[in-house]
């Protein structure tokens, strides 16, 4: 791309553009991001090779020519910088909050780079920048040499796996291109490199701003002998090829059924090829079939490799479905359903631990809870500190639990297969990305024992559908003397029944359970567990607990089947609660000694649409009793 | 495997693989998915893809053109037979508002744009509950589109916040929206007009002659070559329609897209126009001029597509 290569294309374009469209056809494609703050020099670098490569249009450089000189920051002369900088904020700023991608063209490949935010308070924006790269530029000022930052950039490209690192000194103009520095800062950034365990990375001395060794080799820097930024861009090896090598992989996206002649599966494989014969295995059915096509419009392909979205038929009539993998049949990735994994947490709200989420990986979609976090990272000093939870920007390793048993393989020997996003189940905001390391024995030690006498048997013999009754509300509502009266009811009618009382529950059970939010989330979690265990047994349960987050609630409506889960809300005024106050907790709370009580310091969320309401203002523990029994009728 | 034996694949063999599965993941995970359908030359890349992306199924949704009856007449024919080619359902839509009080380019400006298209599109999404709209746009077309995420979502208003999106992580696209929110999502955003240009070549994907060059009626006006598409066009007094060579980069509204002069006659010729060209591709509209700099930031917040 030096001088004379655009020369060169251009009269390609102009004398043979058959020529030049096979060449162009034939090119390979690189994702790469650039990291560094705006002080660094990172927008104007990747203003000059889209300025070197003629990517940037006549009119749209008048107006760069205009606006430099209106709100740039290099005086009179062309500010590359704002030609990325696309947000209004951004450019009123002087800053880069979110990730911008361009695009440009070599000879040899088509690049697309995501300009990211240096600063520590979008280290999200930039995992999302990394997370699709082959490569990354490092960008320091040759001026202020390794700095947080430049640690922080190299940390957290390293975590989300990028192998091919160019540490580019920048700025060399200002440092009257000395060997020396450059030498001296390449030392230091190998001893750190060194110490995350990062073996290798090609350093390079430039000047963004004056274009050295960014196409040509300068002569400002002889005693450089390594290849010029360009040079080495259009050369590096792009994953995607090294996927091929590793054992075929294909998340089932969607099945593909145009009629009944016809069944395929769709999906972009992951890794490894896939040909007509070849043995492959679903999982985690474990199924497994030969392959008879590899179906695309184009025609059936002899053979498909990673990268490639295709659809592919097989021998047999084997159950597979969206959320599957089809592998190749005699190394198969794991099935698991606990992990160690490193999180990386991208939102406002900090994880809630053992709170259930979403997990996206490949096409599985599953409820998952984080565990509270071994150790989150200083992301300046990369010191592992003891955390309770991890909020915005924060890095920490988790154990996770999964409601059922995925496909995975680790993140550093499969992306696909191994990185999964976190999204909250109400708000539905992709909330943490993450990384899976490896599964946790004891998921795979502990089968499931099926029993001989089953749920519907025990509830058969009650005589009795078995619920559950989930009384919710604040702290003397009444939940426990309404929960009361309705169980002496159901005694009067021969129901079978048992009631989990808040207090009753916290002197045993979980005795060890405090009131912060995470214990209050375990305590509800458990509580379902045991009233899951009683419905199992045919009983029908009442809870009496104030569950004060949407969330759990929630939690334990999933872990029981369509119509067993009653929500009954008892909806008491917070003045009239606090007015009663039998337990003389709001005077405590009030005053200060009582911390994270419901309705004063910590949050009551009312549940939006309950099976049952009733008010405790307007009528009395009997009346509210006696207006459940009918809602629930009839009992079989 | 050794390095031999590797496939190579090209810049457009992979980018085609990352749109099919964004189309794929959307039909998966949507309730009701559309594709906007422009008829432009990267509508037609967004066709051709979605018929490889569910082959041998046809496409499972239908195509929605947000019309503003001023499009070329050869459009309206080139959007008819490629529905009834690919086997999808043609859906189309004029504001009705629009329609009674005969909002028009020529008297109307930019309020033509924004009844028919902007209120138009808004309007369509609603009437069908479409809760994941497909549309063509790049990120290499303008600056706040490069910012933007390839599932972006919408309000119940169809609002954009561009300091909110959601992160988007590797492949994996979070497709769980609230009530009232709607997705749009941009397949071909890591597309350069010079891929999509290629594509076409590649594939033999069918576009409007338009984009070709051929003796047109045209007239001058503001600076741009119009071409006089119909008997609607109004000419001014003093005005008398010349028989030019032309072509056109982008194709929108009749009155509102301007021609270039050209004698490209074939898809090689176009594509090494465009290349030589000094101009960027939507500067022959004249929408994105409003508002300085920040104008399609503004029209997007707004609700444009």
């Amino acid at each position: 791309m030096s001088g004379d290569v655009i020369y060169q294309t251009e009269a390609l374009i102009a004398e043979d553009i058959d020529a030049y469209l096979e060449q162009h056809q034939h090119k390979t494609m690189l994702r790469f991001i650039t990291c560094g703050s705006v002080d660094d020099g990172k927008s104007t670098l990747i203003g000059r090779l889209l300025y070197d490569s003629k990517m940037i249009f006549e009119d749209q450089l008048a107006a760069l020519e205009t606006d430099s000189k209106k709100v740039g920051t290099q005086g009179q002369e062309i500010d590359f910088a704002l030609l990325v900088d696309g947000l209004a904020a951004e450019r009123e700023q002087g800053i880069t909050i979110d990730v911008a991608y361009r695009f440009f063209n070599t000879e040899k490949r088509k690049f697309i780079v995501a300009d990211c935010p240096g600063h520590e308070q979008y280290t999200r924006n930039m995992i999302t920048g990394a997370s699709t790269a082959d490569l990354a530029v490092i960008l320091i000022d040759a001026r202020k040499g390794v700095l947080t930052q430049t640690r922080r950039h190299t940390y957290l490209c390293h975590l989300i796996g990028i192998r091919n690192i160019v540490l580019a000194v920048n700025k060399m103009d200002l440092v009257d291109y000395s060997q020396e520095v450059f030498d001296g800062i390449v030392a230091d950034y190998a001893a750190f490199a060194k110490s995350i365990g990062i073996q290798d990375f090609t350093a390079m001395p430039i000047s963004g701003f004056k274009g050295d060794n960014i196409t040509t080799h300068s002569p400002n820097t002889h005693w450089y002998k390594g290849p010029t930024l360009v040079d080495h861009l259009e050369t590096v090896e792009v994953i995607t090829s090294q996927d091929q090598d590793k054992p075929f992989r294909m998340p089932v996206q969607w099945v593909n059924r145009p009629n009944l002649d016809f069944r395929g599966f769709s999906g972009l494989i992951a890794t490894g090829s896939v040909k007509p014969g070849n043995a492959v295995r679903v999982l985690p059915s474990g199924k497994t079939s030969t392959v008879t096509r590899v179906v695309t419009l184009d025609g059936d392909l002899d053979e498909a490799v990673a990268g490639q979205s295709v659809t592919v038929c097989f021998a047999d009539e084997i159950d597979c479905s969206r959320g599957d993998v089809i592998s190749i049949a005699d190394t198969p990735p794991q099935v698991a359903d606990q992990f160690e994994t490193t999180i990386v947490w991208l939102n406002d709200e900090p994880l809630h631990v053992g709170r259930a989420y979403w997990l996206k990986l490949a096409t599985q979609t599953v409820s998952v809870t984080v565990q509270h976090p071994k150790y989150a990272v200083n992301v300046n000093t990369m010191e592992h500190i003891a955390v309770k939870t991890l909020d915005l920007n924060a890095i920490g390793v988790a154990e996770i639990a999964t409601d059922r048993q995925i496909v995975f393989e680790p993140y550093e020997a499969n992306r696909t297969l191994g990185g999964f996003i976190l999204v909250d189940k109400l708000t539905n905001a992709t909330v943490a990305a993450g990384m899976l390391h490896f599964s946790l024995r004891r998921a795979q030690n502990v089968h499931w024992q099926p029993t001989d006498v089953t749920r519907a048997d025990h509830a058969k013999l009650k005589n009795q559908t078995p619920k559950v009754l989930w009384f919710t509300g604040l702290s003397g509502a009444g939940k426990s003397t309404i929960a009361n009266e309705v169980e002496k009811r159901l005694a009067i009618m021969n129901r079978h029944t048992f009631l989990l009382d808040g207090d009753n529950v916290r002197h045993g059970l979980n005795k060890d359970l405090g009131f912060t939010e995470a214990d209050r989330i375990e305590n509800i979690r458990r509580v379902g567990e045991v009233a899951k265990l009683m419905v199992d047994a045919g009983l029908i349960v009442l809870t009496a607990f104030i569950s004060p987050f949407r969330a759990e609630r929630e939690m334990v409506r999933k872990m029981l089947g369509e119509g067993e889960f009653v929500e009954i809300y008892v909806d008491t005024p917070l003045e009239v609660a606090e007015a009663r106050d039998v337990k003389g907790l709001y005077k405590k709370a009030r005053s200060g000694q009582l911390k994270n009580f419901t309705g004063i310091d910590s949050p009551y969320e009312a549940p939006p649409a309950p099976e049952i309401r009733v008010n405790t203002a307007e009528m009395s523990a009997e009346e509210a009793a006696e207006y459940i029994i009918r809602q629930l009728m009839p009992l079989k | 495997m050794s390095d031999s034996t590797r496939t190579t694949l090209t810049h457009l063999q992979r980018l085609e693989a990352e749109a099919i599965h964004i189309m794929r993941e959307v039909v998966a995970e949507a309730e009701r998915p559309v594709m906007l359908y422009s008829v432009g030359k990267d509508s037609a890349v967004m066709l051709h893809l979605a018929r490889k992306a569910f082959y041998p199924s046809p496409p499972p949704f239908p195509l929605l053109h947000v019309d503003t009856t001023w499009k070329f007449r050869d459009m309206y024919a080139l959007r008819d037979r490629m529905a009834n080619e690919s086997g999808m359902e043609l859906l189309v839509y004029h504001n009705p508002e629009a329609m009674e009080r005969g909002i028009n380019p020529f008297d109307h400006g930019a309020l033509h744009t924004d009844m028919w298209k902007t209120e138009g599109l808004k309007q369509a999404l609603d009437k069908w509950q479409f809760d994941a709209a497909f549309g063509g746009a790049r990120r290499d077309e303008e600056k706040s589109r490069a910012k933007e995420r390839i599932f972006s979502f919408r309000s119940a208003s169809h609002g954009w916040d561009p300091k909110n999106q959601r992160p988007e992580l590797w492949n994996l696209y979070n497709a769980r929206k609230n009530k009232g929110e709607s997705i749009r999502v941009f397949p071909i955003s890591n597309w350069t007009e010079l891929d999509v240009w290629q594509y076409i070549h590649l594939n033999q994907v069918p576009i409007v002659p338009l984009y070709f060059a051929e003796k047109r009626p045209t007239v001058e006006r503001d600076g741009m070559l119009l071409m006089v598409d119909d008997e609607r066009f109004p000419l001014r007094p003093g005005e008398v329609p010349v028989e030019r060579s032309i072509r056109f980069r982008t194709l929108g509204c009749y009155p509102l897209t301007g021609a270039v002069e050209s004698t490209a006659s074939t898809l090689p010729q176009v594509i090494q126009e465009t290349l030589l060209t000094t101009t960027s591709e939507r500067q022959g509209r004249a929408i994105d001029k409003d508002a300085g700099g920040a104008g399609m930031e503004v029209k997007k917040q707004q609700g444009y597509f």
